[in-house]
């Protein structure tokens, strides 16, 4: 079977947008996607399209009642933070099977302000604050807590990911906030749930991301001057661990995530030159470095603390600015990732150019919960 | 408790509060006869090993330890904080999650695998659209 390649790829800068629909913002992400590809809407024989918020609003179809109404298949993903992800996944598996040559993937997400999670309480009494906290900074706080037990993380460890991925979004144009953050201001914020503040919470916005996906034999009539090839896709739900079901296990279904795109793509994480990661929270980051094997387990504090993952570091991660700093429309990160992968892939990144990137890792979690990991290589 | 017009004992805030109104409240758990798994709520299929119909319910133990925990600051309206967010290993097993009450929430307070018990008490005061009462579980530091 031949490999997938992306030939266009875009995001529109991540922002507030109370005065746009949901479909006008991945329709905008379409197009520059696909005039990055040099392609027409009509050139696309399936829309893949992630959204959360409306995801029973069939988003796909009236973003292309916004661009072209070609009667192309239409699938709309939902998968928690792991929609784009999905989407992208699903529209290279559709490649892959050989069903189609040319897909587009879309995600797309409007968000208000305000915590995440903590709902139910649909019978009964609602049981937030009641039985401890459901809410999205609580649970992975918890968890970056777990990792405290093994390890002795501190909250000072903790709050440089978000000095470090602050710093990097000042040189992503695209990111939602570009804004320096020392250490300091970012532990003496406001305390969300501890020992996540708010500056180590990813923020909440608007925002779209839209890829174009085509078969090798498409790649090559198009020309692989730009063209990025997919080298492996992977998505997984969370295995059986003990406490799962009452402490989201967001560790065991990335490591069977990992292990499964690394073999797929014949490469090992040192091989990997930037790594655009789910950091939800500045928590979960450092739990990330461990679970997709940048570093032995145990290591991941040293590794913020000498600098390893910021620009210019052994493995750069988060570049972008991150989910706490470019942003985090749920149904468009998973997409966002891959742009900044393509980007330093094709040497077009700018001030925050990886040098010599040749492989990059692009990595999403959905609570509930979904893991997807796609890794991309650059065309010699 | 036969006659219909009489107002109801507290209710259990979860299904898997056990003896709610009575003095012997407690949390059930359903444990896995093919692999020992440890659920909460009801269920019939096991999803650490697959079995069918291996599980039988469990009286869970009052005691347990700290597992982790975040300091709850920010919350919905209405909602008292800051408060401790506990994940809780009881002894013997099961994990459950609660609110860890009766200590300052200072994470210079709190120790990992530090000695709680489970105690029982009053929902927060929080009431139904009908207006019942219900009963919760809570952790404490043990004695």
């Amino acid at each position: 079977m031949s490999d997938v390649y992306v030939v266009g790829v875009d995001m529109i800068k991540f922002g507030r947008f109370p005065d746009k629909t949901v479909p006008q913002l991945g329709a905008q992400a379409a197009l520059m996607a696909l005039d990055d590809a040099g392609l027409q809407i009509q050139d696309m024989q399936a829309l893949y399209c992630g959204n959360l918020g409306q995801a029973s609003g069939m988003v796909g179809q009236r973003v292309l009642q916004e661009i072209g109404q070609t009667g192309m298949a239409v699938v709309n993903c939902a998968n928690a933070c792991a929609t784009g992800a999905t989407a992208f996944r699903e529209a290279w598996m559709s490649i892959k099977a050989g069903v189609f040559d040319c897909v587009l993937a879309v995600g797309v997400e409007q968000m208000g302000k305000g915590l995440l999670g903590g709902a139910g309480g649909a019978t009964g009494i609602p049981k937030e604050g009641l039985l401890g906290s459901g809410t999205m900074p609580a649970v992975f706080a918890e968890a970056g807590m777990e990792h405290a037990r093994h390890h002795g993380t501190t909250f000072e460890q903790f709050a440089k990911v978000s000095v470090k991925n602050h710093h990097h979004s000042t040189m992503n144009p695209k990111a939602m906030y570009q804004i320096e953050t020392p250490l300091e201001t970012v532990m003496n914020a406001e305390m969300i749930s501890y020992p996540n503040t708010k500056l180590m919470c990813s923020v909440n916005v608007d925002g779209s991301a839209a890829a174009v996906l085509v078969s090798e034999k498409k790649a090559k009539e198009l020309g692989m001057k730009r063209a990025v090839r997919v080298k492996a896709s992977v998505l997984t739900s969370d295995p059986y661990s003990d406490r799962d079901l009452v402490m989201p296990d967001v560790n065991s279904v990335t490591r069977i995530a990992a292990k499964q795109a690394y073999e797929m793509a014949g490469i090992g994480p040192s091989d990997l030159n930037l790594v655009e990661l789910h950091d939800c929270f500045a928590t979960a980051e450092i739990l990330h470095y461990e679970n997709l094997g940048l570093c032995a387990d145990g290591e991941a504090g040293r590794m913020i603390d000498e600098g390893e993952t910021a620009l210019g570091g052994r493995i750069p991660v988060n570049v972008s600015g991150g989910l706490l700093s470019k942003g985090h429309p749920l149904g468009a990160t998973g997409i966002a990732n891959i742009y900044e992968l393509c980007t330093h892939l094709r040497g077009e990144a700018g001030a925050r150019q990886v040098e010599n990137a040749r492989f990059g890792l692009a990595h999403v979690i959905g609570l509930g919960s979904a893991c997807g990991i796609h890794i991309l290589e650059k065309v010699a | 408790m036969s006659d219909d017009n009489q107002v109801k004992g507290p209710l259990p805030a979860v299904p898997y509060i056990k003896g709610a109104g009575t003095d012997d409240p407690y949390l059930e758990g359903m444990a896995c006869g093919g692999c020992g798994a440890v659920f909460l709520g009801e269920r019939t299929t096991c999803s650490k090993c697959g079995g069918r119909d291996t599980l039988a319910a469990k009286r869970l133990a009052h005691t347990g330890k700290l597992y982790s925990y975040s300091i709850v600051f920010r919350s919905f309206p209405g909602i008292e904080v800051p408060y401790i967010s506990a994940i809780v290993d009881l002894d013997g097993g099961g994990t459950v999650k609660g609110n860890l009450i009766g200590i300052e929430p200072d994470p210079a307070n709190l120790s990992f695998d530090m000695p709680v018990d489970v105690i029982f008490d009053d929902a927060l005061g929080r009431k139904d659209k009908e207006g019942n009462s219900y009963i919760s579980y809570f952790f404490k530091p043990a004695a």
